[in-house]
């Protein structure tokens, strides 16, 4: 009788389906333990994915432990003296970090100075001012901003921004803003300028995004009774949204902080890897994570690569510390937003 | 004294909405720019010795990047074989089991993680793998991405099954499907196309990372198709070949970075067109 049109037509009586199969319980035992054994498989599922859960902190846990491990050799030689050295000289074992943790926290700042006023310009104009149908084809480009890999910035960075930068960037730079003490020096194109320049756009993305995020997580209502009482637009965004976000948007440039902070290819070929403290912007410098990639595979001896690792500790834990703090800005703002849908 | 003030915050307004388009401008500027350059420089270099051949002795020109592109492949393999299984997981278990306090402490963890620098993670692989078997290797390149997977896996499989209706999970148990069951057959292949696109993210993610490769894999100028050798990957092979002195070699290195950009952006565009139609089967 499958398939067989009265089958298809057949509409359950009400009147006649419920009371019948509550008598024919005769099933009890076989489903008692049809129920025993898929409580003993649920048990397995849920300690399955329990594992996979802790095996997220059981890497981290990996991380911590393997990066201590490997760099006993270099934190028992150097001690805390290891940052606030400038000395780095493989041949003589005298390695001092300071000169990488400058050339970090100077790259980053300035990606940030030149990223974060664009990324709070394009996320406005895109959950606030543009039409409708320009929005998705805007969050699409700067997605794919972010899906370039940083070894092509690298080497669109090496054959297009230095020259450019070389050419005609700099000479204005040192014409004009030279009294700023920050555009000085031989001009090569290659060196903090150039870096913290390809880190802005590499971050762009990421602030953008997050940014968007958070404002379209401000409530409509906050919108709307800002412009009833005769707001502006830029009014309404000021005071309804941005106001709001704050503290999400403060999160999301911290998160690209912890971005720029562990950026390594694309920073490596444009910064000029030369572990020097300079005051221009236009000199070369080198970062931490550049100089791991730079000299780790080379490194002979164990204290040489002991400090190297000991370079990646500390990457990790200011990593870390950024991130953590930009998480919870950001989740104050997002994780609300999120029950409130729910609700 | 209100007339005379909104000229004033008129103009403010117009001013900021200009600023704004421009800001959005200005970021479109160098997207242009790179896949303009990367597509003009590219397209000239790409041939069909690039495609099938393997890299020439230093100095001779010709040869491709054949091997690097299969090295890639194997190396996001290995990588997938650890991510896949341990991000989807880990984001079941967020979704279905994750309400309380140890569901935000992973999902915390899992953040951070996402944002620890790939480099780091390349050190950690190298110290727990290339360290212990006293040799690079493919595999070693496996672990460093396979771990960069399963934060970037788990969250978006996370969202993913919290977007299946509950009464769907909820219509199961009433027909007596056990837990495990209804997850597996019901909101994991409700969520299937929503996964799917997950994993093709992370791949595009994982796939253009060089710094965790750098001593892990470490290159090679051969075929290799053992995973305990060291192997050739695309963006390896493009950021040595950037840094070197030779013409033919930077030719090599816009074509690679040519595929290297089509294969992620065609993952994506994929992947958009997949979610655009709607992320679950049958709709929602």
């Amino acid at each position: 009788m499958n398939g067989s049109p009265l089958k298809a037509r057949y509409r359950p009586d009400p009147a006649a389906a419920s009371p019948t199969p509550v008598a024919e319980t005769i099933q009890v035992p076989r489903r008692k333990i049809h129920l025993k054994s898929s409580r003993f498989a649920d048990a397995g599922f849920r300690y399955l994915m329990l594992g996979c859960a802790l095996s997220v902190l059981a890497i981290v846990a990996l991380i911590v432990r393997e990066l201590v491990l490997r760099s006993t050799l270099s934190l028992h030689a150097f001690g805390l003296k290891f940052f606030m050295t400038q000395s780095w000289d493989p041949v003589n074992g005298d390695f001092g970090a300071l000169a990488f943790i400058y050339g970090t926290l100077v790259s980053s700042l300035l990606a940030l100075i030149l990223a974060v006023p664009l990324s709070v310009g394009v996320a406005t104009f895109t959950t606030e001012l543009c039409p409708r149908r320009l929005r998705g084809l805007l969050s699409y480009v700067v997605e794919l901003l972010a899906a370039i890999p940083s070894v092509i910035y690298g080497l669109w960075g090496i054959f297009v921004l230095v020259p450019i930068l070389r050419q005609y960037v700099e000479p204005f730079l040192a014409k004009y803003f030279k009294w700023t003490g920050l555009f000085e020096g031989p001009q090569f194109g290659i060196g903090m300028l150039a870096a913290g320049m390809i880190l802005a756009i590499m971050i762009i993305p990421i602030i953008t995004s997050i940014t968007r995020e958070v404002m379209s997580a401000v409530p409509t209502a906050q919108r709307e009774g800002v412009l009833a009482i005769g707001a502006t637009r830029w009014e309404m965004i000021r005071v309804g949204v941005l106001r709001n976000a704050r503290t999400g948007i403060m999160g999301a440039i911290i998160l690209g902080l912890g971005r720029a902070l562990g950026e390594t290819i694309a920073v490596t070929m444009l910064i000029g890897n030369r572990p020097e403290i300079a005051k221009s912007l236009f000199a070369p410098g080198y970062t931490l994570a550049s100089v791991i990639a730079n000299e780790f595979s080379e490194a002979t001896g164990d204290l040489y690569l002991s400090a190297l690792v000991e370079i990646g500790l500390a990457l990790f834990l200011i990593t870390l510390l950024v991130n953590i703090v930009a998480q919870l800005m950001v989740w104050s703002i997002t994780r609300g937003s999120a029950q409130r849908a729910t609700a | 004294m209100m007339q005379s003030k909104y000229w004033w915050r008129s103009l403010q307004d117009k001013l900021v909405v200009g600023l704004a388009a421009l800001a959005t401008f200005l970021v479109l500027v160098p997207l242009v720019a790179i896949f303009g350059y990367l597509i003009y420089k590219g397209i000239g270099s790409l041939n069909w010795n690039f495609l099938t051949q393997i890299p020439k002795p230093v100095g001779e020109t010709g040869g491709g990047m054949a091997n690097a592109m299969v090295g890639s492949g194997l190396i996001l393999l290995i990588a997938s074989l650890i991510g896949v299984p341990v991000g989807i997981g880990t984001g079941v278990y967020l979704a279905e089991f994750g309400k309380k306090r140890f569901g935000y402490l992973i999902r915390f963890t899992a953040d951070v993680l996402n944002g620890v620098p790939s480099i780091v993670i390349g050190i950690v692989a190298w110290s727990l793998v290339v360290v212990r078997q006293g040799h690079f290797s493919a595999f070693a390149g496996g672990v460093a991405l396979g771990i960069m997977m399963v934060p970037i896996i788990s969250r978006s499989t996370e969202e993913m099954l919290l977007m299946v209706p509950q009464s769907l999970r909820e219509a199961a148990w009433g027909l007596g499907i056990p837990q495990w069951r209804t997850t597996l057959s019901i909101t994991l292949r409700t969520a299937s196309s929503g996964i799917i696109t997950a994993v093709m993210l992370s791949f595009a993610r994982v796939a253009g990372e060089t710094a965790p490769l750098l001593f892990t894999a470490l290159g090679n100028q051969f075929w290799n198709l053992n995973v305990t050798k060291p192997t050739a990957a695309l963006p390896l092979q493009i950021y040595t070949y950037a840094n070197s002195p030779y013409d033919d070699w930077y030719r090599q290195a816009w074509a690679g970075a040519l595929i290297l950009i089509i294969l992620i952006v065609v993952s994506m565009s994929l992947v958009r067109m997949v979610a655009s139609r709607g992320v679950f089967k049958g709709g929602n």
